[in-house]
Protein backbone atom coordinates (compact mmCIF):
# COMPACT_ATOMS: atom_id res chain seq x y z
CA UNK A 1 0.00 0.00 0.00
CA UNK A 2 2.90 2.23 0.47
CA UNK A 3 4.90 1.15 -2.00
CA UNK A 4 5.12 3.53 -5.31
CA UNK A 5 3.92 0.93 -7.78
CA UNK A 6 2.07 2.39 -10.95
CA UNK A 7 -1.49 3.66 -9.72
CA UNK A 8 -4.09 0.76 -10.89
CA UNK A 9 -6.89 2.35 -9.39
CA UNK A 10 -10.04 2.31 -11.58
CA UNK A 11 -9.99 6.57 -11.74
CA UNK A 12 -13.38 7.97 -12.52
CA UNK A 13 -12.65 9.42 -16.22
CA UNK A 14 -14.83 12.28 -17.80
CA UNK A 15 -16.30 15.23 -16.52
CA UNK A 16 -19.87 14.30 -15.53
CA UNK A 17 -19.05 10.78 -13.97
CA UNK A 18 -16.41 12.99 -11.41
CA UNK A 19 -19.00 15.72 -10.74
CA UNK A 20 -21.84 12.80 -9.59
CA UNK A 21 -18.70 10.95 -7.83
CA UNK A 22 -17.60 14.43 -5.76
CA UNK A 23 -21.16 15.31 -4.75
CA UNK A 24 -22.10 11.80 -3.72
CA UNK A 25 -18.79 12.26 -1.33
CA UNK A 26 -19.63 15.77 -0.66
CA UNK A 27 -23.11 14.77 0.95
CA UNK A 28 -21.62 12.38 3.16
CA UNK A 29 -18.82 14.16 4.72
CA UNK A 30 -21.45 16.67 5.61
CA UNK A 31 -23.48 14.35 6.91
CA UNK A 32 -20.90 12.52 8.84
CA UNK A 33 -19.08 15.56 10.15
CA UNK A 34 -22.19 17.88 10.80
CA UNK A 35 -23.31 16.84 14.09
CA UNK A 36 -19.83 16.27 15.69
CA UNK A 37 -18.73 19.73 14.39
CA UNK A 38 -22.15 21.09 15.62
CA UNK A 39 -21.41 19.07 18.49
CA UNK A 40 -18.58 20.32 19.99
CA UNK A 41 -19.68 24.27 18.88
CA UNK A 42 -22.82 23.73 21.29
CA UNK A 43 -20.74 23.24 24.63
CA UNK A 44 -19.82 26.76 24.00
CA UNK A 45 -23.38 28.08 23.85
CA UNK A 46 -25.75 29.29 26.49
CA UNK A 47 -29.10 27.61 26.40
CA UNK A 48 -30.96 30.31 24.86
CA UNK A 49 -27.72 30.63 22.38
CA UNK A 50 -28.28 27.00 21.15
CA UNK A 51 -31.87 28.14 20.18
CA UNK A 52 -31.54 31.35 18.14
CA UNK A 53 -28.18 31.82 17.00
CA UNK A 54 -26.77 30.98 13.98
CA UNK A 55 -26.00 26.99 14.64
CA UNK A 56 -22.69 27.26 13.39
CA UNK A 57 -21.11 30.16 15.01
CA UNK A 58 -19.20 29.58 18.28
CA UNK A 59 -20.40 30.69 21.40
CA UNK A 60 -17.91 31.98 24.18
CA UNK A 61 -15.72 30.56 26.64
CA UNK A 62 -17.60 32.08 29.31
CA UNK A 63 -20.79 29.88 28.28
CA UNK A 64 -18.06 27.10 28.43
CA UNK A 65 -17.57 27.48 31.87
CA UNK A 66 -20.77 28.05 32.97
CA UNK A 67 -21.66 24.82 31.21
CA UNK A 68 -18.69 22.92 32.96
CA UNK A 69 -19.65 23.99 36.37
CA UNK A 70 -22.95 22.89 36.08
CA UNK A 71 -22.18 19.58 34.18
CA UNK A 72 -19.95 19.36 37.48
CA UNK A 73 -22.24 20.68 40.28
CA UNK A 74 -24.94 18.17 38.60
CA UNK A 75 -25.21 16.06 41.99
CA UNK A 76 -22.92 17.25 43.91
CA UNK A 77 -20.02 15.81 41.19
CA UNK A 78 -22.06 12.89 40.20
CA UNK A 79 -20.07 13.42 36.83
CA UNK A 80 -16.38 13.23 38.14
CA UNK A 81 -18.00 9.79 39.68
CA UNK A 82 -19.06 8.39 36.67
CA UNK A 83 -15.96 9.16 34.78
CA UNK A 84 -13.77 7.66 37.20
CA UNK A 85 -16.12 4.35 37.58
CA UNK A 86 -15.66 4.30 33.42
CA UNK A 87 -11.82 4.35 34.12
CA UNK A 88 -11.53 2.40 36.70
CA UNK A 89 -13.93 -0.50 34.61
CA UNK A 90 -12.48 -0.18 31.22
CA UNK A 91 -8.22 -0.02 32.87
CA UNK A 92 -9.54 -2.94 34.87
CA UNK A 93 -11.15 -4.97 32.03
CA UNK A 94 -7.95 -3.79 29.99
CA UNK A 95 -5.28 -5.52 32.48
CA UNK A 96 -7.24 -8.95 32.69
CA UNK A 97 -7.54 -8.75 29.15
CA UNK A 98 -4.46 -8.62 28.72
CA UNK A 99 -3.32 -11.23 31.20
CA UNK A 100 -5.62 -13.44 29.83
CA UNK A 101 -5.21 -13.01 25.53
CA UNK A 102 -1.93 -12.45 24.80
CA UNK A 103 -0.82 -15.86 26.71
CA UNK A 104 -3.70 -17.96 24.99
CA UNK A 105 -3.35 -16.43 21.35
CA UNK A 106 0.21 -17.13 22.02
CA UNK A 107 -0.31 -21.11 22.70
CA UNK A 108 -2.95 -21.30 20.14
CA UNK A 109 -0.71 -20.05 17.67
CA UNK A 110 2.88 -21.73 18.19
CA UNK A 111 2.15 -24.69 20.74
CA UNK A 112 0.61 -27.89 20.11
CA UNK A 113 -2.12 -29.05 22.82
CA UNK A 114 -5.26 -31.21 23.15
CA UNK A 115 -8.61 -29.20 22.11
CA UNK A 116 -6.65 -26.90 20.24
CA UNK A 117 -8.57 -26.72 17.52
CA UNK A 118 -11.77 -26.04 19.27
CA UNK A 119 -10.89 -23.50 21.60
CA UNK A 120 -9.99 -22.11 18.05
CA UNK A 121 -12.90 -22.42 16.89
CA UNK A 122 -14.89 -21.58 19.98
CA UNK A 123 -13.15 -18.27 20.42
CA UNK A 124 -14.37 -17.32 16.39
CA UNK A 125 -17.97 -17.94 17.43
CA UNK A 126 -18.17 -16.12 20.04
CA UNK A 127 -15.78 -13.41 18.80
CA UNK A 128 -18.78 -12.76 15.87
CA UNK A 129 -21.54 -12.50 18.56
CA UNK A 130 -22.69 -9.26 19.35
CA UNK A 131 -21.39 -8.82 22.60
CA UNK A 132 -24.97 -7.76 24.14
CA UNK A 133 -26.55 -11.10 23.26
CA UNK A 134 -24.55 -12.54 26.39
CA UNK A 135 -25.41 -9.82 28.46
CA UNK A 136 -28.82 -11.10 29.98
CA UNK A 137 -28.08 -14.76 30.79
CA UNK A 138 -24.34 -13.36 32.27
CA UNK A 139 -27.04 -11.14 34.54
CA UNK A 140 -29.11 -14.10 35.59
CA UNK A 141 -26.12 -15.84 36.25
CA UNK A 142 -24.56 -12.96 38.39
CA UNK A 143 -27.63 -12.51 40.14
CA UNK A 144 -27.50 -15.82 41.23
CA UNK A 145 -24.74 -16.09 43.34
CA UNK A 146 -25.05 -12.57 44.49
CA UNK A 147 -22.40 -10.40 42.18
CA UNK A 148 -25.01 -7.86 41.29
CA UNK A 149 -23.23 -4.22 41.72
CA UNK A 150 -20.38 -5.02 42.59
CA UNK A 151 -17.33 -3.50 40.11
CA UNK A 152 -16.28 -7.29 38.89
CA UNK A 153 -20.06 -7.96 37.72
CA UNK A 154 -18.48 -5.49 34.65
CA UNK A 155 -14.90 -5.62 34.99
CA UNK A 156 -14.52 -9.32 34.44
CA UNK A 157 -17.48 -10.07 31.84
CA UNK A 158 -15.74 -7.19 29.43
CA UNK A 159 -12.07 -9.22 30.44
CA UNK A 160 -13.76 -11.94 28.48
CA UNK A 161 -12.62 -10.62 24.94
CA UNK A 162 -12.05 -13.54 22.22
CA UNK A 163 -11.29 -10.44 19.82
CA UNK A 164 -8.34 -10.06 21.52
CA UNK A 165 -7.78 -13.67 21.61
CA UNK A 166 -7.68 -13.84 17.70
CA UNK A 167 -6.18 -11.19 17.00
CA UNK A 168 -3.20 -12.30 19.45
CA UNK A 169 -3.23 -15.46 17.82
CA UNK A 170 -3.45 -13.99 14.03
CA UNK A 171 -0.47 -12.04 15.33
CA UNK A 172 1.84 -14.78 16.59
CA UNK A 173 1.51 -17.20 13.69
CA UNK A 174 1.97 -14.90 11.10
CA UNK A 175 4.99 -12.76 12.10
CA UNK A 176 7.48 -15.08 14.95
CA UNK A 177 9.18 -18.15 12.94
CA UNK A 178 8.84 -21.17 14.65
CA UNK A 179 12.78 -22.01 13.96
CA UNK A 180 12.47 -18.69 16.71
CA UNK A 181 11.08 -20.77 18.99
CA UNK A 182 12.42 -24.27 18.19
CA UNK A 183 15.96 -22.89 18.66
CA UNK A 184 15.15 -21.50 22.12
CA UNK A 185 13.92 -24.52 22.71
CA UNK A 186 17.15 -26.05 21.72
CA UNK A 187 19.06 -24.04 23.81
CA UNK A 188 17.25 -25.10 27.15
CA UNK A 189 14.27 -22.58 27.83
CA UNK A 190 11.54 -23.62 29.23
CA UNK A 191 8.20 -23.34 28.09
CA UNK A 192 7.32 -20.08 30.11
CA UNK A 193 11.01 -18.38 29.09
CA UNK A 194 10.37 -19.14 25.35
CA UNK A 195 7.16 -17.00 25.99
CA UNK A 196 8.55 -14.64 28.32
CA UNK A 197 12.05 -14.35 26.52
CA UNK A 198 11.31 -14.76 23.20
CA UNK A 199 7.67 -13.88 21.93
CA UNK A 200 6.61 -11.61 24.27
CA UNK A 201 9.52 -8.95 24.05
CA UNK A 202 7.97 -8.84 19.92
CA UNK A 203 4.73 -8.71 20.65
CA UNK A 204 4.74 -5.18 21.99
CA UNK A 205 2.41 -3.68 18.59
CA UNK A 206 0.07 -6.78 19.24
CA UNK A 207 -0.07 -6.00 23.08
CA UNK A 208 -1.11 -2.13 22.01
CA UNK A 209 -3.91 -2.78 19.60
CA UNK A 210 -5.73 -5.30 21.78
CA UNK A 211 -5.10 -2.89 24.72
CA UNK A 212 -6.91 -0.63 22.23
CA UNK A 213 -9.88 -2.16 21.37
CA UNK A 214 -10.89 -3.66 24.94
CA UNK A 215 -10.32 0.02 26.29
CA UNK A 216 -12.68 1.59 23.30
CA UNK A 217 -15.42 -1.57 23.74
CA UNK A 218 -14.73 -1.43 27.63
CA UNK A 219 -15.14 2.21 27.50
CA UNK A 220 -18.50 2.41 25.34
CA UNK A 221 -20.43 -0.37 26.73
CA UNK A 222 -23.93 0.61 28.00
CA UNK A 223 -26.05 -2.73 28.05
CA UNK A 224 -23.60 -4.94 30.43
CA UNK A 225 -23.58 -1.74 33.24
CA UNK A 226 -27.19 -0.61 32.44
CA UNK A 227 -28.04 -3.98 33.75
CA UNK A 228 -25.44 -5.05 36.27
CA UNK A 229 -25.47 -1.77 38.47
CA UNK A 230 -28.43 -0.10 39.85
CA UNK A 231 -26.65 2.34 42.33
CA UNK A 232 -25.78 5.71 40.61
CA UNK A 233 -22.86 5.83 42.50
CA UNK A 234 -21.57 2.77 40.32
CA UNK A 235 -22.60 4.06 37.05
CA UNK A 236 -19.94 4.48 34.12
CA UNK A 237 -19.96 7.55 32.27
CA UNK A 238 -22.18 6.02 29.49
CA UNK A 239 -24.92 5.15 31.69
CA UNK A 240 -24.73 8.63 33.81
CA UNK A 241 -25.78 10.11 30.52
CA UNK A 242 -29.34 8.95 30.79
CA UNK A 243 -29.47 10.18 34.48
CA UNK A 244 -28.30 14.11 32.88
CA UNK A 245 -30.98 13.02 29.89
CA UNK A 246 -33.40 12.54 32.89
CA UNK A 247 -32.74 15.65 34.29
CA UNK A 248 -33.38 17.82 30.92
CA UNK A 249 -36.50 19.65 31.07
CA UNK A 250 -36.41 20.06 27.00
CA UNK A 251 -36.52 15.86 26.69
CA UNK A 252 -38.38 15.36 29.84
CA UNK A 253 -40.68 18.02 31.23
CA UNK A 254 -41.05 16.72 34.45
CA UNK A 255 -37.98 17.69 35.36
CA UNK A 256 -37.63 21.14 35.51
CA UNK A 257 -36.36 21.90 39.06
CA UNK A 258 -33.06 22.67 41.00
CA UNK A 259 -30.92 20.40 39.23
CA UNK A 260 -32.36 20.67 36.01
CA UNK A 261 -29.86 20.53 33.25
CA UNK A 262 -29.61 22.54 29.89
CA UNK A 263 -29.04 21.64 26.46
CA UNK A 264 -25.55 23.03 26.18
CA UNK A 265 -24.71 21.09 29.37
CA UNK A 266 -25.78 17.80 27.91
CA UNK A 267 -23.97 18.27 24.73
CA UNK A 268 -21.21 18.77 27.17
CA UNK A 269 -21.31 15.37 28.87
CA UNK A 270 -21.85 13.41 25.29
CA UNK A 271 -18.70 15.37 24.41
CA UNK A 272 -16.86 14.37 27.93
CA UNK A 273 -18.34 10.52 27.50
CA UNK A 274 -16.82 10.10 24.31
CA UNK A 275 -13.26 12.12 24.55
CA UNK A 276 -10.81 9.34 25.81
CA UNK A 277 -12.42 7.49 22.63
CA UNK A 278 -12.44 10.02 20.29
CA UNK A 279 -8.82 11.20 21.36
CA UNK A 280 -7.06 7.85 20.70
CA UNK A 281 -9.13 7.61 17.40
CA UNK A 282 -8.08 10.37 15.93
CA UNK A 283 -3.96 9.36 17.07
CA UNK A 284 -4.53 6.09 16.70
CA UNK A 285 -5.90 5.80 12.70
CA UNK A 286 -3.30 3.55 11.47
CA UNK A 287 -3.49 1.73 14.00
CA UNK A 288 -6.95 0.58 13.69
CA UNK A 289 -7.25 0.86 10.06
CA UNK A 290 -4.49 -2.16 10.60
CA UNK A 291 -6.71 -3.81 13.27
CA UNK A 292 -9.43 -3.91 10.97
CA UNK A 293 -8.25 -5.65 8.23
CA UNK A 294 -5.88 -7.94 10.29
CA UNK A 295 -8.38 -10.17 11.22
CA UNK A 296 -9.57 -11.39 7.99
CA UNK A 297 -7.10 -13.00 5.34
CA UNK A 298 -6.57 -11.87 2.26
CA UNK A 299 -8.35 -13.11 -1.12
CA UNK B 1 2.99 -25.93 29.54
CA UNK B 2 0.31 -25.08 27.10
CA UNK B 3 -2.97 -25.90 29.52
CA UNK B 4 -1.21 -23.05 31.44
CA UNK B 5 -1.18 -20.23 29.04
CA UNK B 6 -4.81 -20.87 28.22
CA UNK B 7 -6.06 -21.48 31.57
CA UNK B 8 -7.17 -17.38 32.44
CA UNK B 9 -8.88 -17.52 29.00
CA UNK B 10 -10.33 -20.52 29.30
CA UNK B 11 -11.72 -19.92 32.96
CA UNK B 12 -13.06 -16.35 31.45
CA UNK B 13 -14.86 -18.34 28.67
CA UNK B 14 -16.42 -20.69 30.91
CA UNK B 15 -17.39 -18.36 33.15
CA UNK B 16 -18.98 -15.31 31.22
CA UNK B 17 -19.57 -17.66 27.90
CA UNK B 18 -20.59 -21.21 28.11
CA UNK B 19 -22.15 -20.65 31.71
CA UNK B 20 -24.75 -18.19 31.26
CA UNK B 21 -25.58 -19.83 28.17
CA UNK B 22 -25.93 -22.95 29.61
CA UNK B 23 -28.09 -20.87 32.63
CA UNK B 24 -30.22 -19.67 30.71
CA UNK B 25 -30.78 -22.37 29.04
CA UNK B 26 -31.99 -23.89 31.61
CA UNK B 27 -34.19 -20.80 33.29
CA UNK B 28 -35.84 -21.16 29.86
CA UNK B 29 -37.27 -24.46 30.08
CA UNK B 30 -37.93 -24.68 34.21
CA UNK B 31 -40.70 -22.70 35.91
CA UNK B 32 -40.13 -20.10 39.02
CA UNK B 33 -39.49 -23.67 40.91
CA UNK B 34 -36.84 -24.93 39.05
CA UNK B 35 -39.24 -27.56 37.92
CA UNK B 36 -39.14 -28.52 34.25
CA UNK B 37 -41.41 -26.38 32.41
CA UNK B 38 -40.83 -27.90 28.48
CA UNK B 39 -41.95 -24.83 25.95
CA UNK B 40 -44.10 -22.76 28.63
CA UNK B 41 -41.91 -20.16 28.94
CA UNK B 42 -41.40 -20.19 25.09
CA UNK B 43 -44.98 -20.30 24.00
CA UNK B 44 -45.63 -17.23 26.97
CA UNK B 45 -43.13 -14.86 25.57
CA UNK B 46 -44.48 -15.78 21.88
CA UNK B 47 -47.92 -14.96 22.60
CA UNK B 48 -47.23 -12.20 24.71
CA UNK B 49 -48.83 -8.88 23.39
CA UNK B 50 -45.91 -7.08 23.12
CA UNK B 51 -43.72 -9.59 21.40
CA UNK B 52 -44.82 -9.91 17.81
CA UNK B 53 -44.71 -5.45 17.93
CA UNK B 54 -41.53 -5.88 18.99
CA UNK B 55 -40.52 -8.30 16.30
CA UNK B 56 -42.09 -6.14 13.48
CA UNK B 57 -39.84 -3.06 14.68
CA UNK B 58 -36.85 -4.98 14.54
CA UNK B 59 -37.66 -6.36 11.35
CA UNK B 60 -38.49 -3.53 9.52
CA UNK B 61 -34.94 -1.13 11.37
CA UNK B 62 -33.20 -4.41 9.97
CA UNK B 63 -34.71 -4.10 6.60
CA UNK B 64 -34.15 -0.25 6.29
CA UNK B 65 -30.52 -0.27 7.70
CA UNK B 66 -28.79 -3.72 6.06
CA UNK B 67 -30.11 -2.63 2.32
CA UNK B 68 -28.91 1.11 3.54
CA UNK B 69 -25.36 -0.43 4.74
CA UNK B 70 -24.53 -2.60 1.93
CA UNK B 71 -25.40 -0.15 -0.89
CA UNK B 72 -23.87 2.72 0.65
CA UNK B 73 -20.89 1.05 1.84
CA UNK B 74 -20.08 -0.32 -1.12
CA UNK B 75 -20.25 2.63 -2.85
CA UNK B 76 -18.51 4.97 -0.95
CA UNK B 77 -15.89 2.85 -0.40
CA UNK B 78 -15.57 1.92 -4.59
CA UNK B 79 -15.75 6.06 -4.66
CA UNK B 80 -13.40 6.61 -2.21
CA UNK B 81 -10.62 4.29 -3.45
CA UNK B 82 -11.13 5.74 -6.47
CA UNK B 83 -9.90 8.98 -5.60
CA UNK B 84 -5.91 9.46 -6.70
CA UNK B 85 -5.13 12.06 -4.28
CA UNK B 86 -3.63 10.38 -1.40
CA UNK B 87 -4.15 13.16 1.22
CA UNK B 88 -7.98 13.59 0.35
CA UNK B 89 -8.35 9.80 0.43
CA UNK B 90 -7.21 9.02 3.93
CA UNK B 91 -9.25 12.52 5.11
CA UNK B 92 -12.28 11.19 4.03
CA UNK B 93 -11.75 7.37 5.14
CA UNK B 94 -10.54 9.65 8.70
CA UNK B 95 -13.84 12.00 8.53
CA UNK B 96 -16.25 8.62 7.64
CA UNK B 97 -14.32 6.28 10.67
CA UNK B 98 -14.36 9.13 13.66
CA UNK B 99 -18.18 8.95 14.01
CA UNK B 100 -17.39 5.28 15.35
CA UNK B 101 -16.14 6.74 18.18
CA UNK B 102 -19.50 7.56 19.69
CA UNK B 103 -20.88 4.82 20.35
CA UNK B 104 -23.75 3.71 22.41
CA UNK B 105 -25.84 6.28 24.36
CA UNK B 106 -23.49 9.21 23.42
CA UNK B 107 -24.45 8.73 19.69
CA UNK B 108 -28.27 8.75 20.55
CA UNK B 109 -27.72 11.38 22.99
CA UNK B 110 -26.26 13.46 20.03
CA UNK B 111 -29.23 12.49 17.68
CA UNK B 112 -30.90 13.38 20.12
CA UNK B 113 -30.33 17.03 20.03
CA UNK B 114 -30.18 16.31 16.14
CA UNK B 115 -33.69 15.49 15.69
CA UNK B 116 -35.32 17.84 17.46
CA UNK B 117 -35.93 20.69 15.62
CA UNK B 118 -35.83 23.59 17.80
CA UNK B 119 -32.36 22.84 18.79
CA UNK B 120 -31.43 20.88 15.65
CA UNK B 121 -28.38 22.62 13.57
CA UNK B 122 -30.58 21.06 10.52
CA UNK B 123 -33.79 22.26 11.65
CA UNK B 124 -34.79 23.83 8.21
CA UNK B 125 -34.33 20.62 7.06
CA UNK B 126 -36.70 19.07 9.62
CA UNK B 127 -39.49 21.92 8.99
CA UNK B 128 -38.97 21.27 5.14
CA UNK B 129 -40.41 17.64 6.06
CA UNK B 130 -43.08 18.98 7.79
CA UNK B 131 -41.76 18.12 11.13
CA UNK B 132 -41.95 20.92 13.67
CA UNK B 133 -41.39 19.43 17.06
CA UNK B 134 -39.83 16.73 18.55
CA UNK B 135 -42.40 14.88 19.15
CA UNK B 136 -43.62 14.68 15.76
CA UNK B 137 -40.02 13.58 14.51
CA UNK B 138 -40.17 10.60 16.93
CA UNK B 139 -44.05 9.21 16.18
CA UNK B 140 -43.11 5.20 15.77
CA UNK B 141 -43.55 5.11 11.80
CA UNK B 142 -40.32 6.50 12.19
CA UNK B 143 -38.36 5.23 14.24
CA UNK B 144 -37.00 2.49 12.54
CA UNK B 145 -35.52 5.14 9.47
CA UNK B 146 -33.97 6.67 12.35
CA UNK B 147 -32.63 4.45 14.06
CA UNK B 148 -30.62 2.86 11.27
CA UNK B 149 -29.99 6.23 10.24
CA UNK B 150 -28.23 6.44 13.86
CA UNK B 151 -26.39 3.12 13.00
CA UNK B 152 -25.29 3.97 9.73
CA UNK B 153 -24.13 7.22 10.76
CA UNK B 154 -21.62 5.42 13.85
CA UNK B 155 -21.06 1.88 12.25
CA UNK B 156 -20.40 2.38 8.16
CA UNK B 157 -16.84 4.58 8.20
CA UNK B 158 -15.62 1.38 9.85
CA UNK B 159 -16.71 -0.60 6.78
CA UNK B 160 -15.85 2.32 4.81
CA UNK B 161 -12.57 1.53 5.52
CA UNK B 162 -12.46 -2.56 6.29
CA UNK B 163 -13.89 -2.34 2.41
CA UNK B 164 -11.55 -0.10 1.23
CA UNK B 165 -8.68 -2.36 2.89
CA UNK B 166 -10.40 -5.27 0.41
CA UNK B 167 -10.24 -3.18 -2.67
CA UNK B 168 -6.55 -2.66 -2.58
CA UNK B 169 -6.05 -6.35 -2.35
CA UNK B 170 -7.56 -6.64 -5.94
CA UNK B 171 -4.45 -7.06 -8.32
CA UNK B 172 -3.19 -4.38 -10.55
CA UNK B 173 -2.75 -6.86 -13.25
CA UNK B 174 -6.78 -7.56 -13.30
CA UNK B 175 -7.60 -4.00 -13.07
CA UNK B 176 -5.49 -3.07 -15.82
CA UNK B 177 -6.36 -6.13 -17.80
CA UNK B 178 -9.85 -5.07 -17.71
CA UNK B 179 -9.05 -1.45 -18.60
CA UNK B 180 -7.18 -2.83 -21.69
CA UNK B 181 -10.40 -4.67 -22.78
CA UNK B 182 -11.74 -1.44 -22.77
CA UNK B 183 -13.65 -1.56 -19.39
CA UNK B 184 -14.95 1.08 -18.06
CA UNK B 185 -14.84 2.58 -14.36
CA UNK B 186 -18.40 1.91 -13.84
CA UNK B 187 -18.07 -1.83 -15.64
CA UNK B 188 -14.78 -2.42 -13.21
CA UNK B 189 -16.58 -2.07 -10.48
CA UNK B 190 -19.67 -3.63 -11.66
CA UNK B 191 -17.68 -6.85 -12.49
CA UNK B 192 -14.68 -6.88 -11.06
CA UNK B 193 -14.73 -4.93 -7.86
CA UNK B 194 -17.82 -5.82 -6.36
CA UNK B 195 -17.31 -10.16 -6.85
CA UNK B 196 -14.42 -9.47 -5.10
CA UNK B 197 -15.96 -7.52 -2.52
CA UNK B 198 -18.97 -10.52 -1.91
CA UNK B 199 -17.26 -12.17 0.85
CA UNK B 200 -16.55 -8.91 2.99
CA UNK B 201 -20.21 -7.60 1.87
CA UNK B 202 -22.27 -10.68 3.02
CA UNK B 203 -19.47 -10.67 6.40
CA UNK B 204 -20.83 -7.09 6.76
CA UNK B 205 -23.87 -8.15 6.60
CA UNK B 206 -24.65 -11.39 8.62
CA UNK B 207 -22.57 -9.48 11.34
CA UNK B 208 -25.04 -6.62 10.84
CA UNK B 209 -28.12 -8.88 11.03
CA UNK B 210 -27.01 -10.39 14.50
CA UNK B 211 -26.02 -7.15 15.83
CA UNK B 212 -29.11 -5.55 14.65
CA UNK B 213 -31.25 -8.28 16.44
CA UNK B 214 -29.66 -6.88 19.46
CA UNK B 215 -31.69 -3.17 19.19
CA UNK B 216 -31.51 -1.94 23.03
CA UNK B 217 -29.95 1.65 23.48
CA UNK B 218 -31.49 3.49 20.79
CA UNK B 219 -35.00 2.72 21.96
CA UNK B 220 -34.39 2.99 25.90
CA UNK B 221 -33.17 6.37 25.59
CA UNK B 222 -35.50 7.41 22.69
CA UNK B 223 -38.22 6.14 25.55
CA UNK B 224 -36.85 8.22 27.99
CA UNK B 225 -36.42 11.22 26.11
CA UNK B 226 -39.95 11.05 24.90
CA UNK B 227 -42.24 10.58 27.86
CA UNK B 228 -42.45 6.99 26.50
CA UNK B 229 -43.97 8.18 23.29
CA UNK B 230 -41.88 5.76 22.06
CA UNK B 231 -42.43 2.49 24.87
CA UNK B 232 -40.24 0.84 26.86
CA UNK B 233 -40.59 -2.63 25.23
CA UNK B 234 -40.42 -1.53 21.70
CA UNK B 235 -37.36 -3.89 20.37
CA UNK B 236 -36.68 -7.71 21.56
CA UNK B 237 -34.07 -7.12 24.13
CA UNK B 238 -35.96 -4.38 25.84
CA UNK B 239 -38.80 -6.72 26.10
CA UNK B 240 -36.29 -9.36 27.53
CA UNK B 241 -35.13 -6.69 29.93
CA UNK B 242 -38.91 -5.61 31.33
CA UNK B 243 -39.66 -9.38 31.79
CA UNK B 244 -36.44 -9.69 34.48
CA UNK B 245 -36.71 -6.23 35.70
CA UNK B 246 -40.51 -5.36 35.99
CA UNK B 247 -42.31 -8.47 36.12
CA UNK B 248 -39.45 -10.19 38.19
CA UNK B 249 -39.53 -13.32 35.58
CA UNK B 250 -36.17 -14.30 34.94
CA UNK B 251 -37.62 -17.76 33.33
CA UNK B 252 -39.53 -15.49 30.68
CA UNK B 253 -36.45 -12.99 30.08
CA UNK B 254 -34.41 -16.42 29.88
CA UNK B 255 -36.54 -17.40 26.75
CA UNK B 256 -35.99 -14.29 24.74
CA UNK B 257 -32.46 -13.74 25.63
CA UNK B 258 -32.00 -17.88 24.36
CA UNK B 259 -34.24 -16.85 21.32
CA UNK B 260 -31.65 -14.27 20.39
CA UNK B 261 -28.72 -16.16 21.48
CA UNK B 262 -29.46 -18.79 19.18
CA UNK B 263 -30.20 -16.46 16.00
CA UNK B 264 -26.72 -14.84 17.12
CA UNK B 265 -24.91 -18.31 16.97
CA UNK B 266 -26.21 -19.71 14.23
CA UNK B 267 -25.12 -16.63 12.03
CA UNK B 268 -22.05 -17.01 13.58
CA UNK B 269 -20.69 -20.63 13.52
CA UNK B 270 -22.41 -20.91 9.61
CA UNK B 271 -20.21 -17.38 8.85
CA UNK B 272 -17.31 -19.53 10.66
CA UNK B 273 -17.60 -22.86 9.28
CA UNK B 274 -18.61 -21.69 5.52
CA UNK B 275 -17.66 -18.32 5.31
CA UNK B 276 -14.22 -18.72 4.97
CA UNK B 277 -12.92 -15.40 5.65
CA UNK B 278 -10.99 -16.13 8.85
CA UNK B 279 -8.43 -18.80 9.27
CA UNK B 280 -8.59 -21.25 11.88
CA UNK B 281 -5.49 -22.99 10.44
Amino acid sequence: MTTTTPDHRPGVSGWSGRTIVAVVLAIFVLFFVIPIAWLLLATTKSAHGLIVDNPFAPGGLGDLAANWHQLFDFQDGAVTTWVGNSALYAVGALVITLLASIPAGYALALTRFRFRRALLVLTLVVMLIPNTALVLPIFLELNSVGLIGSPLSVILPMSFFPFGVYLTYIYFSTSIPRDLLAAARIDGCREFQVFSKVALPLAAPIVALVAFFSFVQSWNNFFLPFVMLPSSDGYPIQVGLTSLLASTPAFNPSSAGTQSVQLPTLALATVISVLPVLIVFLFAQRFLVAGLTAGGTKE
Amino acid sequence: MSYGFISLYTALTVAFGILPALYALYLAFTDGNGDFAGFANFTKVVGDFRFLPAVGHVAYFLVVWLIALVVLVTILAIAVHAIRVRWLGSTLRLIFYLPGALAGASSVLLWLFLLDPTASPVGGLLRLLGQSSFVEVIVPAHLPPIFAIIAFWTGAGGWIVIMYGALNNISAEVIEAARIDGAGPIQIAWRIQLPMLRKWISYMGIMSLAAGTQLFVEPQLLSQASNAVVPNDYSLNQLAYQYAFQQNDFNGAAAISMLLLVIALALSALFVLRGGLFETD
